[in-house]
């Protein structure tokens, strides 16, 4: 491996959070974007053909070095690691509504939702996976909230553009109907997707 | 409209239907949940049956107080009567009042489907571990604390010798040192006709100084030894002798045997 390839996997190794293209520029300042982005692809297929047990994950608009996904069980066995606790059905929906509409006010969460949003919203917050991003102009200025880059950890997306679109889900409820072939019902789930 | 395709069996009137609260994160998950128990198309909802089993199942669940089930329950019996209003056949305009729930439904439908697509995606980011993992603080609500009385005692008592002793105020006894100052008055008196009060005070005087300096002045002014002229208004005041200066000489400790002495003098 090359001098600067061996820097960005000690900077990396030593590091427990996805480090950017720029930060790892500092390890040499003389080397320029591309250098530090070609040291990471031969890290990377280094890690990858000489078949190592840990790989260069690219998430949160950063990089980081990971065990893959094979030996989580045995890692977790061996209680070396405890995977990350599952978040509950009311902080994924919040997350979702708040990641596709952010900047997103609490009313609306609670209008798309149906419930009171108060408490989750709290232990999104005290997570970091979520933050105030602004307030609203409208009556009472109400905050308005926003992911983080640990969102974005959490799910190891490289950023927000990597979540599917909205049109790629199936939504409208489909019964078991042997009938259920009706257009309409397909223009109503159109017509919402649009909307939102 | 109402005529529905669906299976007519009645959900209600099974009593072993049982519903865990815990399962549904809002009236809308269960409105969801009851249809799709009754394979109904969301396009084309049977207000009145739907609105009387969300009812039945939250009143069996005992939610009648959670606010956000009541809403919705309110919402159900506002549509249910409005479909019972009369429409003439044929009618273009009129428009579906459950148009707004079933665009709520499909919204809320959309947001289960993106939640669980990032709960997969969380899901397969925790099969990768960083190194140096630490794993996460727990919840909040912790396991009961398990300490005997012993341990309780000796936390108490830890907590306690960290308070700092509080700083009470303490009162420096600062008398007023009347005769002394009484006397410097005399000294300066016996030298000089006439002196600034500023003078008598000399350079950073303490309030002691002041106090007992001017309560020096008021006592040789009652025996007549000084008199003191004051220009202006909280200006400084001149002192100035009221009498001959070797008749100051002798102390006499009372006012009237100082004045037979000073008449002996004479």
């Amino acid at each position: 491996m090359k001098p600067l390839t061996q820097l960005i996997e000690a900077a990396l190794f030593a590091a427990n959070r996805p480090i950017t293209v720029e930060e790892l520029q500092t390890l040499e300042p003389e080397s320029a974007l591309a250098d530090v982005r070609t040291a990471l692809e031969e890290l990377r297929e280094h890690y990858d053909f000489d078949g190592h047990a840990v790989e260069v994950a690219e998430i949160a608009g950063g990089y980081q070095i990971l065990t893959r996904r094979a030996f989580a069980e045995a890692i977790e066995r061996a209680q070396f690691a405890v995977r990350t606790p599952r978040l509950t059905t009311a902080a994924m929906e919040t997350l979702a509504v708040i990641a596709y509409r952010q900047p997103v006010g609490r009313a609306e969460i609670e209008e798309i939702r149906g419930v009171s949003a108060g408490g989750v919203l709290r232990s999104l917050q005290e997570r970091a996976l979520i933050e105030v991003v602004g307030r609203s102009e409208g009556m009472g200025r109400p905050l308005l909230y926003g992911t983080t880059p640990t969102f974005l950890e959490l799910l190891g997306l490289r950023d927000l553009a990597e979540l599917p679109r909205t049109e790629e889900f199936s939504i409208a409820l489909h019964p078991h109907k042997p009938e259920a072939s009706d257009d309409g019902q397909g223009d109503a789930a159109a017509s919402v997707v649009a909307e939102s | 409209m109402t005529s529905s395709s669906a299976p007519t069996r009645a959900l209600g009137a099974e009593p072993g239907f049982v519903v865990q609260l815990d399962a549904f994160s809002g009236p809308l998950d269960l409105l969801l949940h009851l249809l799709r128990e009754e394979q109904i198309d969301i396009a084309d909802i049977p207000v009145a049956r739907i609105a009387d089993q969300f009812l039945r199942v939250i009143h069996d669940l005992g939610l009648n107080q959670a606010a956000d089930y009541l809403e919705m329950a309110g919402r159900l019996i506002r549509l249910k009567a409005q479909m019972l209003l009369p429409r003439r056949e044929g009618q273009d305009d009129w428009e579906d009042p459950r148009h707004e729930l079933v665009r709520r439904l499909l919204e809320y439908q959309l947001i289960r489907e993106v939640a669980g697509w990032l709960e997969r995606a969380a899901a397969r980011r925790a099969d990768q571990l960083p190194r140096g993992f630490l794993p996460p603080p727990p919840d909040l609500p912790q396991v009961p604390l398990t300490i005997d009385l012993l341990q309780l005692l000796q936390a108490v008592e830890k907590v306690v010798a960290d308070i700092p002793t509080p700083v009470l105020h303490r009162v420096v006894p600062r008398p007023l040192d009347t005769e002394g100052a009484v006397l410097r008055l005399e000294a300066m008196l016996a030298e000089r006709e006439e002196f600034s009060w500023l003078d008598l005070l000399g350079a950073r005087p303490s309030i002691v100084d002041v106090l007992s300096a001017l309560l020096a002045v008021l006592e040789l002014a009652r025996r007549g030894w000084l008199r003191v002229a004051q220009s202006e208004s909280f200006g400084s005041f001149l002192i100035r002798r009221a009498i001959p200066a070797f008749e100051m000489l002798p102390q006499p400790t009372e006012s009237e045997p100082g004045s037979e002495a000073a008449d002996a003098a004479d």
